[in-house]
């Protein structure tokens, strides 16, 4: 069977390449085809009818016409414009660093609904005004992790296979889970990891947003949950996520700020 | 280019080989172009040859805007003309070329180079975002217009700013969103089809 000329699919745009005088290659994660690219022609021209359906954090119906190299963009119409996601200094970092992940984490053309469900509840979760962003950003990156086959395991010692007991066990980004207390520090780069904190990350991992949006976590858990993932993330990816750094700037400004105050 | 050796003079070839260079120019119009000017009387060449080498050597960027400029300070910033209290953010240097040739705005200028973008590993370093900070330290200046593209990263480093500038007691104001002119509504997105409504004014 020939594949047709043109077709249609939904989108998230999750990057975004300037190319010559006005022209752009978008980055999309579909429902149906996983990561793609798209060529899209003139789009940075004022006039440009698809600009404003086509921005990073938008989710796009999207309309494709196959070429040689590369597919082009012919027409787009947004689903979901995630207005709070482009309006608010946060809100706009928070959603870069998600679709910074997607992009880091796929290759092109492998297809998971799943993740693309997880991609869009992520950004509604953030929009929502009394979510926890922290635990919003927390849970997408466990299950960003088992959609693309990196679960951590966090039921039982990795190396030993016996049950976790409530004590400080050990995480170990090389081993890919939780180590038990005997084997934790024979392994290089583990470190610890509280009882509260491997809790809510099971909980986190068991859950959906409905259900982890209810937990109210403190400053100390939280910022032991982000190292931990963080440390995880880098050695996954064997190099730095971008907009960690920006998040970074932000939270020291603000403390500064708050400082001064 | 092409492999092959080619059946012109060695000065031709490096010609097009460096016209090949410029953004937009493909081999063939490298060929057309350098076959143009070798025909050009010899003042058309030397000219062109000449303002490159002035571009290059002269111009520098204002030391107070950050503008490119052959004289430092810059015309606009020098100019007893021009409202001294007020700065124009942009991005790029082209950007001030549009908003002059509007005529519209008699205030001074400040260029970003750039624009915020995190996942391009930007950060609010990398952009001159401390010379914009270093020349509201005397209290002079009462209004920052931010003239950032529209787009996410341009709304990103707008919205960093205004976070910025606001504590220092200046007014921070943004150009607003809404329907370009000379086009049909129904291609409008959400994003600029909202901000218009909530930016539209009594005629």
């Amino acid at each position: 069977m020939t594949r047709p000329r043109n077709y249609q699919t939904e989108a998230v745009i999750i990057k975004k390449t300037r190319l010559g005088e006005a022209d752009s290659i978008l980055t999309m994660y579909t429902f149906d085809m996983g990561k793609i690219q798209g060529f899209a022609k003139s789009l940075r021209r004022p006039r440009s009818k698809m600009a404003g359906h086509l921005e990073l954090l938008t989710h796009s119906k999207v309309l494709l016409a196959r070429g040689r190299n590369l597919d082009t963009i012919t027409g787009s119409q947004t689903i979901t414009a995630f207005l709070p996601l482009k309006s608010d200094l946060w809100l706009t970092s928070y959603g870069l660093y998600v679709i910074e992940l997607v992009n880091q984490f796929t290759a092109e053309h492998v297809e998971s609904p799943a993740l693309f469900r997880l991609l869009l509840d992520t950004m509604h979760n953030l929009c929502q005004e009394e979510t926890n962003k922290e635990s919003t950003l927390r849970y997408f990156e466990l299950h960003l992790l088992h959609e693309v086959g990196y679960r951590p395991q966090l039921q039982q010692c990795v190396t030993c296979k016996s049950p976790l007991q409530p004590v400080t066990n050990y995480f170990s980004p090389v081993a890919g889970g939780v180590l038990c207390p005997n084997c934790g520090p024979q392994q290089a780069l583990s470190h610890p990891i509280t009882t509260n904190a491997l809790k809510v990350l099971r909980f986190f991992q068991e859950n959906d947003y409905d259900t982890i949006n209810r937990l109210k976590i403190e400053q100390a858990l939280s910022q032991e949950l982000e190292a931990i993932m963080r440390g995880y993330i880098k050695y996954l990816l064997e190099h730095d996520v971008k907009s960690v750094d920006w998040l970074d700037t932000l939270r020291a400004q603000m403390k500064q700020a708050d400082a001064s105050r | 280019m092409n492999q092959r050796s080619v059946p012109a003079a060695d000065a031709i070839n490096r010609l097009i080989e460096e016209l090949n260079k410029l953004p937009g120019i493909g081999p063939k119009s490298a060929q057309r172009l350098a076959f143009y000017l070798l025909r050009a009387p010899r003042e058309q060449a030397s000219l062109l040859a000449d303002t490159i080498l002035t571009v290059k050597q002269k111009i520098t960027l204002c030391s107070t805007c950050c503008n490119v400029t052959d004289t430092d300070p810059c015309p606009i910033c020098r100019s007893d003309q021009r409202d001294q209290r007020m700065i124009c953010v942009v991005e790029q240097p082209q950007d001030i070329l549009a908003i002059e040739h509007t005529g519209s705005y008699r205030g001074l200028y400040h260029v970003l180079h750039g624009a915020i973008s995190p996942t391009e590993g930007i950060g609010a370093d990398d952009v001159r975002i401390k010379e914009l900070t270093g020349r509201l330290q005397d209290g002079a200046v009462y209004e920052v217009i931010l003239a950032t593209n529209t787009n996410l990263e341009g709304e990103q480093t707008a919205l960093y700013l205004n976070q910025l500038l606001s504590p220092l007691g200046i007014k921070v104001t943004r150009l607003a969103h809404g329907l370009p002119f000379g086009t049909e509504l129904e291609y409008a997105d959400d994003n600029t089809l909202t901000r218009a409504f909530e930016g539209r004014h009594e005629l």
